[in-house]
């Protein structure tokens, strides 16, 4: 892997453009409004981003208009990022799901369960590690936001 | 008990390819130490004082002779031949080598075993009663509800980075031997017109602001269960404070909001959920509660003893209780002899409790809160026998539940949190009411010592409590009467000025002998405490 000290974030996010994506559609290059800007309306935009601290919950009722959603993690030990694409994803939301900012290798199998399809990490994330990481497990106990069949689905039927 | 099929299986040996493979990337320097500390302590591997310690999970805190024997191997293997039970019913190892940690995985994956979640900002191992299944005053074994909370709890992918650490705890009795009302969320089974639910209790704990659970919902049944913690999760994980390590429990955030608006909140979360589909069928509850069927009792086991050994007679009326099968037994190995680390066990102790187990009490064994050891199971025949090969290997002290039996966390001498030293302090105090006739005077008394204000000694929940604290540079313990992690639950406040190692033993005798002149028929110490108040005791510490 880089040396994290080498990579310039904006630099590694410019455009919005997605480092590894996990679609097939065409990626939005459409830079990202905040929450708040987005709610006010007076707006065309169909990329948002979501701050950490933002409640998912306020684009519910918006999930039309919207093609990506890009939710920030301001350090890799600040989990909301993992509810937001939940709710989200419960919510019907089927577009981009992006994990931007310090998203590491070990934490993006989770972040796949919880939904997101898209990362933006601030330091590259190394290919074969993160390959090791996405196939390592063949069995997952919960049901989540992914196809994921859990355990007790296969147990029982 | 519960057995992994080829799925739990496949996870754990996963999990082990995982932990080496990010062992592997720190020791070459792909990672950094920052970058992989959260991920070693989702494996329970700590960086203490003077090496790693790696704390291994006891679901529970139930487990078989294998295991226990692995336990032991591991001792002997990978560590200085001793193991240190835990107040979360783990165990954990000292002097444990980075690079050995990924084989010490592969050995307990043979047995069924692990480390996850032990550490981290993650949902930590379930506790439970240590009797469960044994207790006579049970609605149900809590066991099974704790074996679905592990599995969902297992990388769940939503809760791998909360604001904090998160403990669950589960019972099934009216006494409350697991002090469930002091974790994050604690659930008392119930039974409610024939149907089996739980209360469930949130936002409790210990640390530097104690606080006792309030009852968040009165009832939950076991189909509604995982969604109804997921809700109760995600309104924490999503609310609960990151700007502050010290705020950042659960039982902060239902301070600041109250518990009726956390309960709204997780009502109205517990909808989405609910709609998801997370809750196993009633054929994965009925698979799991099979496997927790009692043991084979026999029905014509004789009940009664032969009490002609004093000494036998003594052990047997401290640390023998009740079963819910006539002619069986309930037996606590004292992990405290006097002079000895709390907790603590020789590899050998370790073989020995094993094959006890495995010959007397159905190949199950517990680990306490209290950081002892139980054989749930032992036929009131074999006491004698059971007795005999305790006292052998040193396991036969007489003292559960009296003033000797002390909680301490490892302190200054190995963690690096601490402020003061806990173990020398509990070597003191229980050499000083070694005499064995004035500890069974003194009747129940729970005394907690805690290095420092994390309270992993659970100071604030002792009828006599001690936190070590550093004053100016010198370490300095005060004291705390009056609390209690049982279905008495209450939280023990401050005597007053502090002590050195040698004042705070004098002051605790001056406790004790204030209590015995003021005790009335049949009252312990905490009830003594709770009748007279702080003041009489105050006045026989500070004169």
């Amino acid at each position: 892997m880089a040396d994290p000290e080498q990579t310039d974030p904006d630099q590694a996010n410019r455009g919005g453009e997605p480092r590894l994506r996990f679609r097939t559609d065409e990626a939005s290059d459409e830079p990202a409004i905040t929450l708040d800007a987005f709610l006010e309306g007076q707006t065309n935009a169909t990329a948002v981003r979501l701050e950490a601290g933002d409640d998912a919950r306020a684009l519910l009722g918006h999930l039309d208009k919207v093609a990506l959603v890009e939710v920030s993690f301001p350090t890799f030990r600040d989990g909301r990022g993992y509810s937001a694409a939940r709710i989200l994803r419960e919510g019907g939301y089927t577009g981009e799901l992006r994990a931007a900012g310090d998203v590491l290798v070990d934490q993006l199998p989770l972040m796949r369960r919880c939904g997101f399809d898209s990362f933006a990490p601030e330091a590259e994330i190394d290919a074969a590690a993160l390959e090791r990481a996405l196939t390592r497990y063949d069995y997952r106990y919960q049901k989540a936001a992914d196809a994921a069949v859990p355990v007790w689905k296969l147990r029982h039927g | 008990m519960y057995k992994y099929d080829q799925y739990d299986q496949r996870i754990v040996d996963a999990r082990v390819d995982e932990f080496r493979d990010q062992v592997q990337r720190r020791l070459s320097g792909e990672m950094t130490e920052d970058q992989f500390k959260p991920l070693r302590l989702m494996n329970g591997l700590y960086l203490q004082l003077h090496a790693y310690m790696l704390r291994v999970a006891v679901p529970y805190g139930t487990l078989d002779s294998r295991q226990m024997r692995m336990l032991g191997h591991i001792a002997r293997k990978y560590d200085r031949g001793y193991g240190h039970f835990t107040t979360r019913q783990n165990i954990q190892y000292n002097w444990i080598k980075l690079e050995d940690a990924p084989d010490i995985l592969a050995e307990l994956a043979t047995v069924e075993m692990h480390a996850i979640q032990t550490s981290g900002n993650c949902i930590r191992n379930i506790s439970s009663d240590q009797f469960a299944g044994a207790a006579a005053d049970e609605v149900a074994d809590p066991r099974v509800w704790a074996e679905l909370l592990r599995q969902w709890s297992t990388f769940h992918p939503e809760f791998t980075y909360l604001p904090r650490k998160f403990k669950i705890c589960v019972i099934a009795a009216d006494e409350d031997r697991a002090a469930m009302r002091l974790h994050d969320i604690g659930i008392q089974l119930v039974e409610r017109d024939g149907v089996l639910g739980g209360r469930v209790f949130v936002g409790g704990g210990m640390g530097r602001t104690p606080m006792i659970a309030p009852e968040i919902r009165d009832f939950v049944t076991a189909d509604d269960l995982l969604s109804y913690v997921e809700a109760c999760l995600r309104v924490y994980n999503r609310y609960g404070r990151r700007d502050n390590i010290y705020k950042a429990r659960i039982k902060i955030l239902l301070h600041e909001i109250g518990a009726d608006e956390y309960r709204r909140q997780v009502e109205e979360e517990f909808v989405a959920v609910k709609a998801l589909g997370v809750d196993p069928p009633k054929a994965e509850f009925d698979r799991i509660a099979a496997m927790f069927a009692p043991p084979a009792f026999d029905a014509a086991a004789s009940a009664g003893v032969d009490r002609s050994d004093p000494d036998f007679a003594v052990w047997l009326d401290q640390n023998v209780s009740a079963h819910k099968q006539p002619g069986y037994a309930v037996v606590t190995i004292s992990l405290k002899p006097i002079g000895g680390i709390p907790g603590d066990a020789s590899a050998d102790q370790i073989d020995v409790m094993a094959t006890l187990a495995e010959r007397y009490s159905f190949d199950e064994l517990r680990v306490t809160h209290a950081q002892n050891i139980v054989l749930p199971h032992v036929a009131q025949a074999d006491l004698y026998t059971v007795w005999q090969a305790l006292t052998e290997a040193g396991l036969a002290e007489a003292n559960l539940d009296l003033i000797s039996d002390i909680i301490a966390c490892p302190g200054l001498d190995y963690c690096s949190l601490a402020n003061a030293r806990s173990i020398p302090l509990a070597q003191k105090i229980a050499s000083r009411f070694a005499d064995a006739n004035r500890q069974r005077d003194l009747g129940e008394l729970k005394l907690k010592i805690s290095g420092c204000i994390n309270a992993c000694g659970h100071h604030h929940a002792g009828h006599i409590g001690v936190l070590g604290v550093d004053r100016k540079g010198t370490e300095n313990y005060q004291l705390l009467l009056g609390g209690s992690g049982a279905e008495d639950v209450s939280l023990g406040k401050i005597t007053g000025p502090g002590f050195d190692e040698d004042g705070v033993v004098d002051a605790i005798e001056r406790v004790t002998d204030r209590y015995l002149a003021e005790r009335a028929e049949g009252e312990r110490f905490l009830d003594t405490y709770r009748r007279i108040g702080m003041e009489p005791f105050k006045e026989a510490i500070y004169g």
